[in-house]
């Protein structure tokens, strides 16, 4: 067995309320896996699974051997109370040298940021900053949690563009949350829609076509209106954790 | 001639401030501020406990620092709003310290001098004591630097490099416990949090990065300490008090500036 990141039966749960259950899930040496969802199915909370970052209340999580991850969290609160360059950034918590930390940046698209202060970046220039610092230590898999929240759709865009460059150069797998789904559902090799659990998983064209997928989002996948056209049958909207979203919400209740 | 009392309490100040500043800036970063606050008041209670066993003051109050510092991570844990239990465990602490203080027969005990410090009669044994649990703070610091500054700037981020946010927590736990131990002496119970959060928000404007601050909190913290010491002595009023008035009077100087050192 090969995977890099591997789940058996993996449930998790808040306060005793089950957020996804019986997940078996496995993300293989370079290829770009996107999960897909509707808010509140619990695509957040898997990735912070296999980073390890919630403990599952049954069933496991296993990592590759010496397993290097790079993860992009879904946003990144700075107390202004804490000055903190780019540069000094990306030699956490591991030091590297000036020119490694150039080098990502370079390849994250923005080299210039090197000096700036993290709490005075925009909203495009942080996630590029934090992709670029995932970029470090040659990380084997690529983790990243609605890494285009806050962005507009061509700064989304232009995100997952660089995303697959990054991904062609380096050769690393990517495991992506998002709600792009018109964007990334073209650039990945596979697809794993989720509700709690795993509803539906394959190539975007197999995933595209399933009818599970297709209750959830409507059968287009062209527009982002596809994502609010889904039927009422699963009862998502009870699982009300931190990972609501107001776009979500607003289209979804119309 | 200077008398070795004024050194002593001019060493001792100093001691207090390397420990304090740096690990006030995570205080300041992480928002514990009401944290400090609780475990520092808790200080009282180890002086009674001190006093009952014929422990060292010391001893006492780093085991009462490190118990109530632990409960309230534990609390914080499991509870999402935590701001009005903290209120709770650092008035609570203060006021069974105050009471179990006065219950223990047979000693006088001058209150008014673990409140406020007592930084004038400090003895070159406690010198030993307070810079001991000083360099061990600081010597904590340093070793865990890199994964506290990950640590509090994302939990996540963290865990995803392999640090245990968890136990980066209980490093400042304990470093919180030692600082409040070591200070004691010298600022009191009552003005402790002060020692942690003042130098360091006097530093933040002249900083950009986080050593820069640290470095700058330690500076100003020693300043505060001498200044406040030179000015008790000048104007004959209380030492503890005098080295929080004087660490305030800076932070006041440093936020008047602090819009002339704004760029980028």
């Amino acid at each position: 067995m090969t995977a890099l990141i591997q789940t058996e039966g993996l449930t998790l749960a808040y306060g005793g309320h089950t957020v996804l259950h019986d997940v078996n899930i496995h993300i293989n040496r370079g290829e770009i896996v996107t999960v897909v969802g509707p808010n509140g199915s619990g695509k957040s909370s898997l990735l912070r699974a296999l980073i390890g970052a919630i403990r599952p209340v049954r069933g496991s999580v296993h990592r590759a051997a010496g397993l290097r991850i790079g993860y992009v969290p879904q946003a990144l609160a700075i107390d202004t109370t804490l000055p903190l360059t780019v540069a000094r950034f990306l030699n956490l918590p591991a030091r590297v040298s000036r020119a490694e930390g150039m080098s990502a940046l370079a390849d994250a698209g923005v080299p210039e940021l090197a000096r700036r202060q993290l709490g005075a970046l925009s909203g495009g220039q942080f996630q590029r900053v934090l992709l670029a610092r995932a970029l470090l230590h040659s990380p084997d898999i690529l983790i990243l949690d609605e890494a285009t929240q806050g962005l507009d759709q061509p700064g989304a865009a232009r995100f997952y563009r660089q995303i697959e460059a990054v991904r062609r150069a380096r050769g690393c797998a990517v495991l992506m949350v998002s709600h792009d789904l018109h964007v990334v559902m073209a650039a990945s090799d596979r697809v794993l829609c989720l509700n709690g659990h795993v509803c539906c998983e394959g190539t975007p064209q197999v995933v595209a076509d399933a009818p599970e997928y297709r209750a959830l989002f409507g059968t287009g996948t062209q527009g982002a209106l596809a994502l609010y056209r889904h039927d009422h049958d699963h009862s998502h909207h009870d699982h009300d954790h931190d990972h609501d979203h107001d776009h979500d919400h607003a289209g979804a209740h119309q | 001639m200077i008398d070795d009392f004024i050194i002593r309490a001019g060493l001792a100040g100093l001691g207090v401030a390397l420990a304090a500043a740096p690990l006030g800036c995570f205080v300041v970063w992480r928002r514990m501020a009401y944290f400090g606050d609780a475990t520092s008041h808790a200080a009282i209670l180890g002086v009674a406990l001190a006093l009952a066993t014929d422990l060292p003051v010391f001893a006492g109050v780093l085991a009462v620092a490190l118990a109530m510092a632990l409960l309230i991570t534990s609390l914080s844990e499991r509870q999402v709003s935590s701001d009005a239990l903290l209120g709770v465990l650092a008035h609570s602490a203060l006021a069974l310290g105050l009471v179990a203080v006065s219950l223990i027969d047979g000693i006088r005990v001058d209150l008014e001098s673990y409140l406020f410090g007592e930084i004038l009669a400090v003895s070159p044994a406690d010198l030993v004591v307070i810079w001991t649990g000083a360099a061990l703070v600081v010597a904590l610091l340093l070793w865990r630097w890199q994964a506290l500054l990950t640590a509090t700037l994302s939990p996540d981020l963290a865990t995803a490099s392999g640090i245990s946010p968890r136990r980066e927590q209980l490093v400042l736990t304990l470093a919180l416990a030692l600082t409040v131990a070591v200070a004691i002496k010298v600022v009191g119970a009552l003005l402790i949090a002060a020692m942690l959060v003042i130098p360091a928000a006097t530093a933040r404007p002249f900083s950009r990065t986080p050593e820069a601050m640290a470095a700058y909190a330690v500076a100003f913290g020693s300043i505060a300490a001498l200044g406040g010491l030179a000015g008790a002595f000048a104007l004959d009023t209380p030492a503890g008090p005098s080295i929080v008035t004087m660490a305030a009077a800076l932070f006041a100087l440093s936020a008047a500036l602090s819009p002339l050192l704004r760029r980028s």
